[in-house]
């Protein structure tokens, strides 16, 4: 009997968000004040829900691996966030934002879950403006917006390439204020070692204080899971260097099961590897895919003469050059979603036009807008529109006001000015659709623990569109689960604190302190990073941008004996009780060899390809991705059994009620 | 001070590439690595906090200690690097400081008291001047990495705390708390112990996202302002 119960109300989708809010228990002012709630991570999602609890009178811990709440790596999103505002007047709607997502996601996420994103979504850019959020404006002092991938409409808001920055910020200001006032305790430089279960429910975790290495208990009446995705599996990625899957992995291990573990977001525009040193890529904004055109060199011989230097991208003139993207899919052009643009960057390349010394590179062109953007600004201010050098002068500040943190990165990293040359760029891993396994009010299947933000699964099927992280971790925090955990913390009230001296703490703390123990005693000869390259390589190579039966059923045996070799070999230098990166390091590692095979095996057992997860053996003649709705149509959620390998698959089936199932079509 | 000799750096490696390399070789002798605080690399986190050949981040500029290129050193240089330096910021190990002085400054005022509530005002409904509302964005990309302390001779923190304080003077939504924000948070910052500005504009030049002087003149009035009004 599976425990998948998706808890979605009745009645018609725009009306379930408000009938659940009006239907679902309540707990007192008075009683919030004798509830304890830990949330681990400060991200938008963690940093939001942290705020908005203590605003509502529960008494929150939170927790953090950083030196502050202030550096999630939230911090580094950059285009924007998403809101069905329709301040533009170009049609936008709930609906259309709702359908687009469930688009984008190629009908492999929950319409309802979707529905209420897109809901709430206007709400979150009224609460962050009222925060003091400076997101770009027009000269009439309204709210600007921008256009991302896989829509027709321009609904993204953005403050420069910085929104992340600025929105984490606003949550970060507004848990300050909960923390002045007593109502949130903040630990820092803390990490979540496992999860305490007491009578089936969650009611605390083991820490590791990061400083000194002490090992803490933490007891609550929910814990709620804000830990973030694991794109770090692939060791390269564009995840800061602490990102990590612990949090999620151990509630896994406890109970809560992982849904699409193999739903992966590669995103097209992210600066090229240089070299064996590369310790992470960076991304560069799908905003700019607003301006920037992509291409490659028709011929061949142009494309090698590029990759030795002989020829600069400049000299080629437009007939010379294949706007791939452009000549594939008219309808959208350069905006279409991520997981469209990546493959077909790299199907360029794999045939031979890549354009940098590894072969593994396109070109960004931000010419044409230059000029575009030059002569709009010369007409408005009545100068001569056909001044090229003019235009030019003119056509760059725009655009530096547009991207200029972008450029000026960029120009930091490859030592290029992509002012006067194209970028180069490839596609990277950026985020993971997949994760823990929750129902409407956000809980996952063990009672009391919660998952919110880009920790859980739900909102973007096998693909998530541009700027909707932001939206879908603000959403969560600020507007879903302060109202949901309540239906869960209404039991709760006469429960009176939770003790953190019982058998549960004390088993829990012994397994993390013996797991400890065993990597500092165990005096191999590997470094943890040697271990984590090599994972990265065989799930790149195997598990990346494409994927099939052989490579799948190789990577798990691989990453079978790697682990089993890294518990043999693993050298983590210094103690256990004092500040010891390779300690933290070891410990993650070792859990991202665990859902390493797990992520293998779903992508195994997903015949079909959808989205992110493309599978060679399922595609069109055009090369596009060919989903298989009849047997797909559903969620995997894994429930751990002792082993990655034994995993158990339950289906939760996806219902389309209010969008038809059909084809996705970008051309 | 301890001096490491390390071969095999290429031009295109970052500075914490190369900080990589040393630590790879140094764990693989069974002896520790030298502990720095990193995360993002990409120059938004601001957990760097290296002090390199004297200056905050290193030689670059605009750029953060992650962002900091091995070509901007030439082959056979001795780098010299330090912990952000200052009284204020605690060393924990090797490079790794203490910066939680910075959050109890934000704790004392660095937010606008408004609940989340899902009925606040439409985003549109007071438009702001465009200038300002960029002034107060430039003001807001404040990364929080204390390279403006570990520069001054003060170790002042002005320039971290008028950019929040000016963040939010530039707006209107900022204006209900503005008198007690400035006065708080000014009051902290001296409780903590950092110096006073001499206006020498130090910061300025080593900030890695060019916050501007202009916030300390704003916060400076604000503070008067405040003063002479409560």
């Amino acid at each position: 009997m599976s425990k998948l119960n998706s808890k979605i109300p009745k009645g018609p989708i725009s009306e379930k968000w408000t009938n659940h809010k009006n239907n679902i228990r309540l707990v007192s002012p008075a009683n919030k004040r004798q509830i304890d709630v830990i949330v681990v991570g400060t991200g938008l999602a963690g940093g939001s829900a942290s705020a908005t609890l203590a605003e509502l009178g529960y008494n929150v811990k939170s927790f953090c691996f950083q030196d502050s709440p202030r550096r999630a790596h939230s911090i580094a999103a950059q285009g924007g966030i998403n809101a069905a505002k329709n301040y533009q007047g170009d049609g936008d709607s709930v609906y259309r934002l709702f359908y687009d997502t469930v688009k984008g996601g190629d009908y492999r996420s929950r319409e309802a879950n979707v529905y209420r994103l897109a809901e709430v979504s206007a709400n979150i850019i009224d609460q962050c403006v009222a925060q003091g959020v400076p997101f770009a404006r027009d000269y009439g002092g309204l709210l600007d917006n921008r256009s991302f991938g896989g829509v027709l409409v321009s609904r993204t808001f953005y403050a420069k390439g910085q929104t992340g920055q600025q929105l984490l910020l606003g949550a970060y200001s507004a848990m300050n204020r909960q923390i002045a006032r007593g109502k949130i305790q903040m630990y820092n430089r803390h990490e979540m070692m496992d999860l305490v279960l007491v009578d089936g429910k969650a009611r605390g975790i083991i820490t590791r204080n990061l400083i000194d290495g002490k090992i803490e208990r933490h007891s609550a009446h929910a814990v709620v899971i804000a830990s973030g995705g694991y794109g770090n599996l692939f060791y390269l990625s564009t995840n800061a260097m602490g990102s990590n899957v612990s949090a999620s992995w151990k509630i896994h291990k406890k109970g809560a099961y992982f849904a699409n573990p193999c739903f992966t977001q590669i995103h097209p525009t992210c600066i090229p590897v240089s070299g064996d040193h590369q310790s992470k890529l960076t991304l560069m904004s799908e905003s700019l895919r607003n301006d920037g055109r992509i291409w490659v060199p028709k011929s061949k011989s142009d494309a090698a003469a590029i990759r030795e230097g002989k020829l600069k991208p400049t000299d080629l003139s437009e007939d010379e050059r294949d706007y791939y993207l452009e000549r594939r899919y008219p309808a959208f052009g350069n905006l279409v979603p991520r997981d469209v643009a990546s493959r077909a960057a790299k199907e360029r390349c794999d045939a031979g036009f890549g354009v940098n010394k590894t072969g593994e590179a396109v070109f960004l062109d931000f010419a044409s807008a230059i000029i575009r953007y030059g002569k709009e600004k010369a007409h408005v201010k009545g100068l001569n529109e056909n001044d090229e050098k003019l235009v030019q002068e003119l056509g760059k500040e725009i655009i530096k006001s547009k991207y200029g943190n972008l450029f000026q990165m960029y120009e930091k990293i490859v030592d290029q000015n992509p002012y006067d040359t194209p970028m180069m760029i490839y596609p990277a891993v950026h985020y993971t659709m997949g994760g823990i396994w929750v129902d409407y009010n956000l809980m996952t299947t063990i009672p009391g623990c919660f998952a919110i933000g880009e920790a859980n699964f739900s909102d973007h099927g096998a693909n998530r569109l541009g700027a909707s992280a932001l939206m879908q971790g603000l959403a969560d925090g600020y507007f879903v689960l302060p109202y949901t955990i309540g239906d869960y913390l209404a039991d709760d009230i006469r429960t009176g604190p939770i003790s953190i001296h019982s058998k549960e703490f004390d088993e829990a703390e012994k397994l993390v302190k013996d797991k400890i123990d065993y990597l500092i005693n165990n005096k191999g000869s590997k470094t943890v990073d040697y271990f984590h390259k090599k994972l990265g390589k065989i799930i790149w190579n195997k598990c990346g941008m494409s994927r099939n039966e052989k490579g799948l059923k190789e990577a798990i045996n691989e990453i079978k004996s790697l682990r089993e070799d890294f518990y043999k070999k693993v050298l983590v230098p210094g103690n256990a009780n004092s500040f010891n990166e390779s300690l933290a390091k070891a410990i993650r590692v070792s859990d991202f060899l665990e859902l390493g095979e797990l992520f293998a095996k779903d992508a195994l057992e997903r015949s079909e390809s959808c989205g992110g997860h493309f599978r060679e053996e399922y595609q069109s003649k055009e090369g596009e991705a060919m989903r298989d709705d009849k047997n797909f149509t559903f969620v995997s959620a894994w429930e751990y059994n002792g082993q990655p390998s034994n995993a158990i698959l339950h289906k939760e089936d996806l219902k389309y009620e209010n969008i038809e199932l059909k084809t996705r079509s970008y051309k | 001070m301890v001096s490491y000799d390390i071969d095999n750096i290429s031009p295109d490696m970052s500075f914490l590439e190369m900080m990589d390399v040393l630590n790879e070789e140094l764990t693989s002798q069974g002896l520790d690595p030298v502990a720095f605080d990193h995360d993002c690399r990409e120059g938004i986190c601001g957990s760097c906090s290296m002090f390199i050949n004297g200056e905050a981040h290193g030689p670059d500029r605009l750029v953060t200690t992650c962002q900091l290129h091995m070509r901007k050193f030439q082959d056979g240089d001795t780098i010299f690097i330090e912990p952000f330096r200052s009284n204020t910021f605690p060393v924990i190990k090797d490079l790794v400081v203490d910066r939680s002085s910075f959050d109890r400054i934000q704790h004392a005022g660095g937010f606008i008291s408004i609940n989340t509530s899902g009925n606040t005002q439409d985003a549109n409904s007071i438009p702001i001047d465009k200038n300002k509302a960029d002034k107060a964005f430039d003001a807001a990309t404040c990364i929080g990495c204390g390279a403006c302390v570990a520069t001054c001779k003060n170790s002042s923190a002005m320039l971290f705390v008028s950019a929040k304080v000016s963040q939010f003077s530039l707006l209107p939504q900022g204006q209900v708390e503005a008198n007690e924000r400035v006065l708080n948070m000014v009051k902290q910052m001296d409780d903590e112990g950092f110096g006073n500005c001499t206006n020498t504009g130090a910061c300025e030049v080593e900030c890695p996202k060019g916050i501007s002087l202009e916030n300390i003149a704003r916060m400076n009035r604000d503070y008067l302002k405040a003063k002479f009004s409560s």
